[in-house]
């Protein structure tokens, strides 16, 4: 079976040096048949690989590695990508796939073109392939075969984690094709409004998923290590973060190109870098430089593979660039204040946020290497990442409404009273009412600026209150991102800064007092599961007139000779009530068992902020017919 | 001689190219006055978070770090010191290398699942002004096949 799929691999690489060739010689027809059957044979022999995952057979060295027979079926079939082999076979698949979905989908009526993009993806795809084949191959055998696998890391054991890889890697290597349109418009010296709508597409099947996947990971973070908190500036997070700040700077740059015919050097430089920053992730994440739970297998001979391959592609896009991004000029002319200027001032803070993340994550590698230790963490971003951004979104209400060339800036005056009045509003309500600190206090405000903005935004693009189920599902789309973005602020800054924690060391029997609540520890009991065993407690907690059991469980994963932590949440409506179990404590004779209790409040806000730029982004894919 | 003037061609060409020319230069100026900003703030950001490592030893020879510093502090755990305060909640332990000093750490929370007495840890928080130590986040060496977990920076913290 797996020499089926090892074969069919080879000629997958066949089939993408074959993409590449016909492509970059503009043959359209030949070259989309040959990305078409290259995804055909690829998918095969992906599906060998998680077979061989799925009946457990253990002669193949992969899956004898990380796999293991008691595992549930899901994370059998989700242990195909959750190892650096297996991972990377994915990569090639989905960029094969990206090739094979875009021969299928594109229609620009310029035929070299489109045959020139296949071409690039081609080359990409021939590159992802022999990486997967000389440098990291999941087809290898084991002889003999063992009785037993090795086990999944059992942090890994989660369907939000089953999940959160393909999600993940649907972006990053979505931009793989946004990086080919880029290099095949340059080739052409053609970035315009016909490009951009092309770009602006794959732009957006890139982006919407690679929110869901940063969401899924994120979540899986909040309740699954059990430190509470749903973003940690973990380098892995950051690495995935950086391409979606490019990203969003694309999906705004590229509009200009579309609606003017500005920006097209701009676009088709962010359109490089996004893809380039896919990569970096991949390789920060895969290399083993970072220490993280993500990082597998570490193989410092693939981090140099990944790094050089980082280096080839660059060279080659940003020297494309060199060449050709002098001769695209803008087509209309335009003033600061306008629209043009304001997706300019978009970009521009969108960039400097994602290069201080980069400086963030870098630096302690940096610092490293001279012999120092050094750990960015919170504090960092908070200072720099998050008025960056803030500046940003603070004007974003203001600007969206300027027009195209020459913005009339009469009304400025009522924005800034309506923003001077809601700055007052919530200063007094935060410090007076809330008795939160004023930076909250604001933060909820800029929030319901956001939220507020993007309504009226809204109500102004259908003219009158009737007509807003009448407009496009582009603008639908925006406003729904925008909401987003509202909604997220007001749950980020209400959960980081009037998040709860507290330890409380109980003996069965016994109650205790955190966040309001009353925890009674009525039970320590073992349990035992496919694969795990574990120590769960049963808390009983009251508030009021409300009362809920709280599970939670730590377990114990003999195969891998792991614990894991399995917090037990409560949504009360305004947040979660969420516990996590600590070990054993003899306290002046008596057992106690320790636990970690917090009261998030919003935090579903956070996550429903997300849920809906990413939903955003998927209305704003959607074609009307005219 | 005819000065161009605004409703000739060739004076609109002008005022266009002059027009273009110094909307490049607010682009610029705002994108390096944004670039001056952020490199400041990360300058700043990041001289706060050089990491100062206190062994029992370097607290000796060195003294106490300025109050209000967090710090990591490093050692093995006194075997026998580990008691609890707080109902249980807090647990304190002896930090000690090879001379003769000690650090008392305490820290409210669940341990590391390799938290034990005679065994490596670091402790991440701020030195109080009798010498002892109250840690934010504890770290001890976990299961070998794995990364540690615990070692993600600001795991506490986010």
């Amino acid at each position: 079976m797996i020499e089926a799929g090892h074969f069919m691999a080879f000629l997958a690489l066949g089939a993408s040096l074959a993409q590449m060739v016909f492509g970059l010689k503009g043959d359209r027809r030949w070259a989309g048949m040959a990305a078409i059957a290259g995804f055909g044979v690829m998918a095969l022999s992906f599906l060998t690989l998680v077979h061989a995952f799925a009946v457990s057979d253990f002669s193949v060295l992969l899956v004898a590695q990380n796999s293991h027979t008691l595992k549930p079926m899901l994370y059998k079939v989700a242990g195909t990508w959750g190892n650096h082999e297996g991972s990377m076979a994915l990569w090639a698949l989905v960029t094969l796939g990206f090739g094979a979905a875009a021969a299928a989908l594109m229609k620009t009526g310029r035929e070299t073109f489109e045959a020139r993009a296949l071409g690039v993806q081609g080359l990409l795809a021939a590159g992802a392939m022999a990486y997967l084949l000389f440098a990291s191959s999941p087809y290898l055998r084991l002889d003999p075969a063992p009785f037993q696998g090795a086990g999944l890391n059992p942090l890994l054991q989660d369907p939000a984690l089953s999940f959160h890889p393909p999600m993940l890697y649907l972006g990053y290597v979505g931009y793989s094709f946004v990086f080919a349109l880029a290099a095949a418009g340059m080739m052409e010296g053609r970035i315009d409004r016909v490009w951009a709508k092309e770009a602006r597409r794959w732009s957006l099947a890139a982006f919407v998923p690679l929110t869901f996947g940063i969401a899924l990971g994120s979540y899986w973070a909040y309740y699954e290590l059990g430190w509470g908190g749903w973003w940690f500036w973990d380098p892995v997070e950051n690495a995935s973060l950086m391409p979606w700040l490019i990203g969003a700077a694309l999906l705004h740059s590229v509009i200009v190109t579309e609606k003017r015919e500005n920006f097209a050097a701009w676009t088709a430089l962010l359109a490089v870098v996004a893809f380039l920053f896919s990569i970096m992730g991949a390789f920060l994440v895969r290399s083993g430089v970072l220490t993280s739970v993500h990082a597998f297998a570490v193989d410092p001979k693939r981090g140099t593979i990944l790094l050089f391959g980082l280096m080839a592609y660059g060279i080659l896009a940003l020297g494309l660039f060199a060449w050709r991004g002098p001769g695209l000029k803008g087509a209309k002319p335009w003033l600061m204040v306008s629209r043009e200027g304001a997706l300019m001032a978009n970009n521009v803070v969108l960039v400097v946020a994602a290069l201080t993340v980069l400086l963030g994550t870098l630096f302690p590698l940096m610092a490293e290497a001279t012999g120092r230790t050094m750990s960015v963490g919170e504090p960092y971003f908070r200072l720099t990442f998050v008025p960056i951004l803030a500046l940003l979104l603070v004007l974003l209400p203001v600007a969206q409404n300027w027009a195209w060339g020459k913005a009339d800036v009469k009304q400025w005056t009522r924005w800034a009273i309506a923003g001077g009045v809601l700055v007052a509003v919530f200063a007094v309500l935060g410090v007076g009412v809330w008795k939160i600190s004023l930076g909250a206090a604001l933060g909820i405000a800029l929030g319901v600026w956001l939220i507020g903005g993007a309504l009226w935004e809204l109500k102004r693009r259908a003219v009158t209150l009737k007509r807003v189920f009448s407009v496009s599902p582009r603008v639908w789309g925006m406003t729904l991102a925008h909401i987003g973005i509202g909604l997220f602020i007001i749950g980020a800054v209400v959960e980081t800064t009037a998040r709860y924690e507290t330890t409380v060391a109980l003996a069965e029997g016994a109650s205790g007092k955190a966040a309001g609540w009353t925890l009674t520890l009525d039970d320590v009991g073992s349990i035992e599961g496919p694969n795990w065993y574990a120590d769960k407690a049963v808390l009983t907690a009251v508030k009021g007139g409300t009362k809920t059991v709280l599970e939670p469980m730590k377990r114990y994963y003999p195969a891998a000779r792991m614990p894991t932590t399995e917090t037990a949440i409560f949504k009360t409506g305004t947040g979660d009530l969420y516990a996590a179990l600590g070990e054993q404590r003899v306290v002046d004779g008596q057992t106690r068992w320790v636990f970690r209790v917090y009261f998030n409040p919003l935090i579903d806000l956070v996550y429903a902020g997300v849920l809906l730029i990413g939903l955003g982004g998927f209305l704003s894919l959607v074609k009307v017919k005219r | 001689m005819h000065l161009p003037h605004s409703h000739s061609r060739a004076g609109r060409s002008i005022r266009a190219a002059m027009r273009a020319r110094t909307r490049r230069l607010y682009t610029f100026a705002i994108a390096a006055v944004l670039l001056l900003a952020a490199a400041g703030l990360a300058f700043v950001a990041l001289r706060q978070n050089a990491d100062l490592f206190y062994t029992p030893r370097v607290l000796a020879e060195k003294g106490l770090p300025k109050a209000g510093r967090e710090v990591k502090v490093g050692g093995w755990v006194e075997p026998g010191s580990l008691t609890y305060s707080d109902d249980g909640a807090t647990m304190v332990f002896t930090v000690i290398d090879n001379s003769d000093s000690n650090i008392r750490v305490a820290f409210t929370g669940i341990a590391p699942d390799l938290f034990r007495e005679g065994q490596g840890v670091v402790a991440i928080g701020e030195f109080q002004p009798d010498g002892s130590f109250v840690a934010r986040q504890i770290l001890a060496k976990h299961d070998e096949n794995y990364q540690p977990r615990e070692l993600r920076p600001e795991a506490a913290g986010g």
